[in-house]
């Protein structure tokens, strides 16, 4: 610090932040589309996504080509959102929020342990054929794999939301979203949709875990994943698919420079917590979130 | 153990003739009585020591999510905090009695727990089981991180003092389980009597409609408070009891989420609401385990290894959740109770008459 301050430096962390912040925003957004159309807080997201990156690793291993084992790992979500929908969702049906937190709790007990008592506990290594290899902007070093990820996130994100907007199903997400019972009452079929949900919720699991995977190696671990995600739906609203995209560069980036300028003084490690810790005070100040309706959630 | 709180006194299940008293005054007799004359060393340290701190912390977080409705997935935060301040309570002030040392460790995670509950003044629902997640962490990377709490023990690992009372050794399992038994029985008739209390009926209020306890007058915010500062204490103790009694060695890791996630399920499965509850959940949690891997290892051989037994127990424990949730969402309990009317349903039937 003696000659002033490493500016450089400073937008590197940020930059890195920033681009780790889309990919919790894109595990985010899976929790955002459920909630917003079942009122669900799905915490099996992470398992989800264990057993989707874990699926495709095991068959890549297992010498099948790349777009097949993609195409199987899809159906296999989409699969299992169904599953979901049939046996848990719905038996649920009108129960409190609260209830259906609990039972998807349990539903990622059984997939994480499914997932690994099928296909194994050790760690896989996933390639995606990007390289992770630093790159250099104007002086800054960014990573081709974070840019990578962050352009196949940000592609999800535009697509879901051409999908809400223009499509009729998406449009019945929305009314959905907006007021079941009237959904209902002009003949939408509830069933249908949260199945369709579900699945989509599948599909954005297998992308994220493919992306962490490749991150962070295939693990049981990947599971914690849903963990980062938390925060950026209690920032952005757990209603609010904007909310989640700036709540993840938010967090992302916060995390990332607290990390660096922080850590040092309480003797590092603190990415645990300092994404909860942020997320809280800001909602101190601000209980709604950044995007999320007014009414915060009656339990 | 204890009765259930919410019960009216016409109820089937108890008919005029079984006073309200006589279940946990029979429980305590059998549990103090019989028990230690028939449980081997290896009854008292696998599944009743275990039980009883599980079965307390259950009670503990009941009070704040079953009766205040309060969704915490904290809970072994404050475990943790009940267990280290404790411990240091004990090494740092000279000659402090166990008991009092126990009980500023309960005060302790009393004050943490209101800490933490503080967001539950502006925050409902899933914003507020999120926050309480915050306490999960930042307790446990603290505890790791500074070694002042651990006394200075490289990975954070305590050892618990020997358990004595104004000079009588608790120190065989028999004599463990007594001290246990005896902390969670008066802590568990304190927490029956305060859901009895307006406090306990302002809980309630506040758990089934927030708008209408206020207008009411119940004190919304004090209340809320109030069943954080309660459930922590209780919880502490409980992991006091974990620490000192059960395991004897902790480590900060041992109250992770899944621990969090332990105890809640431990009031699901048994059901909430309801001091029964906690501790039909806790047995069932504490059995469970024990029953697969017998049954496990009977049916399978040898390719059921315990990596495979550890998969198993989490994908069965998952199930029996969303089980329990689909098919009896009012836990153990209402199993229990109506268990109990059948038996008892001609006595009944001729009180209802």
């Amino acid at each position: 610090m003696a000659q002033g301050f490493d500016f450089a430096f400073l937008a590197e962390v940020l930059i890195g932040g920033l681009l780790s912040g889309v990919m919790y925003s894109l595990v985010a957004i899976g929790f955002v589309l459920i909630y917003k159309t079942s009122g669900v807080l799905n915490f099996a997201q992470g398992a989800q996504l264990l057993f989707a990156a874990l699926t495709f690793v095991s068959l890549v291993e297992r010498g099948l080509p790349f777009a097949l084992a993609l195409g199987i790992t899809f159906a296999l979500m989409v699969a299992l959102g169904l599953a979901i929908e049939r046996t848990v969702l719905r038996p649920l049906v009108n129960q409190p929020p609260i209830t259906l937190f609990m039972a998807t709790l349990g539903l990622s007990y059984v997939i994480e342990g499914v997932a690994q008592l099928v296909w194994g506990t050790q760690v896989h290594s996933l390639e995606l054929g990007v390289a992770d290899e630093p790159i250099e902007f104007a002086g800054v070093l960014v990573s081709t794999f974070d840019l990578f990820a962050a352009g196949v996130a940000a592609l999800m994100v535009i697509a879901l939301s051409a999908f809400f907007r223009y499509t009729r199903v998406g449009l019945a997400f929305r009314a959905v979203a907006d007021d079941t019972f009237a959904a209902l009452a002009v003949g939408l079929r509830l069933p249908v949709i949260w199945a369709t949900v579900w699945s989509a919720a599948g599909v954005i699991a297998l992308v994220a875990g493919l992306l962490w995977g490749a991150r962070l190696g295939v693990q049981f671990s990947l599971s914690l994943v849903v963990l980062k995600a938390l925060p950026v739906l209690v920032l952005g609203g757990f209603d609010s698919i904007l909310g989640a995209i700036v709540g993840g560069l938010l967090i992302g980036a916060l995390e990332k420079l607290a990390e660096v300028y922080l850590g040092p003084y309480v003797g590092g490690g603190i990415e645990s917590w300092f994404a909860y810790a942020a997320a809280l005070l800001f909602l101190l100040v601000r209980p709604g979130g950044l995007f999320g309706q007014r009414l915060v959630e009656r339990a | 153990m204890a009765t259930n709180t919410v019960q009216r006194s016409g109820h089937p299940g108890h008919p005029a003739r079984w006073p309200l008293w006589a279940t946990p005054v029979l429980v305590l007799a059998l549990a103090y009585g019989l028990v230690p004359l028939v449980a081997s060393d290896y009854v008292f340290d696998a599944l009743l020591i275990p039980f009883l701190a599980l079965s307390l912390a259950a009670v503990g977080l009941n009070l704040l999510t079953g009766y205040a409705g309060q969704l915490s997935l904290g809970s072994a935060a404050f475990m943790a905090v009940g267990v280290y301040a404790a411990y240091n309570f004990q090494l740092r002030v000279q000659g402090l009695p166990l008991l009092a040392a126990i009980a500023l460790g309960g005060v302790a995670a009393t004050l943490v727990g209101v800490v933490f509950g503080l967001p539950s003044l502006r925050l409902r629902g899933f914003y507020l089981a999120v926050s309480t997640l915050a306490a999960q962490f930042f307790v446990q990377w603290a505890l790791t991180k500074f070694g002042w709490f651990s006394n200075d023990n490289p990975s954070g690992v305590i050892d618990a003092p020997p358990l004595a009372v104004a000079g009588v050794a608790f120190d065989t399992p028999a004599g463990r389980y007594l001290f246990a038994l005896s902390v969670v029985a008066v802590l568990t008739a304190l927490v029956w009597r305060v859901t009895r209390t307006p406090t306990g009926h302002h809980f309630i209020a506040v758990r089934d409609n927030e708008l209408a306890a206020r207008v009411i007058g119940v004190p919304v915010l004090r209340t809320k408070l109030l069943a954080f500062a309660l459930s922590s204490f209780v919880i502490g103790v409980a992991g006091v009891l974990w620490g000192f009694v059960y395991l004897r060695t902790v480590e900060p890791a041992g109250f992770n989420l899944d621990r969090s996630f332990q105890i809640l399920f431990i009031i699901i499965i048994g059901g909430l609401a309801t001091l029964r509850g906690a501790f039909l959940g806790a047995a069932l949690i504490v059995l469970f385990p024990l029953l697969l891997s017998r049954l496990g290892s009977l049916l399978l051989g040898q390719w059921f290894d315990s990596g495979v037994l550890e998969l198993c127990q989490r994908i069965a424990l998952g199930a029996l959740i969303v089980g329990f949730l689909i098919a009896e969402p009012r836990g153990l309990a209402a199993l229990w109770e109506r268990l109990v009317a059948r038996c008892c349903r001609r006595p009944a039937a001729a009180h209802g008459a």
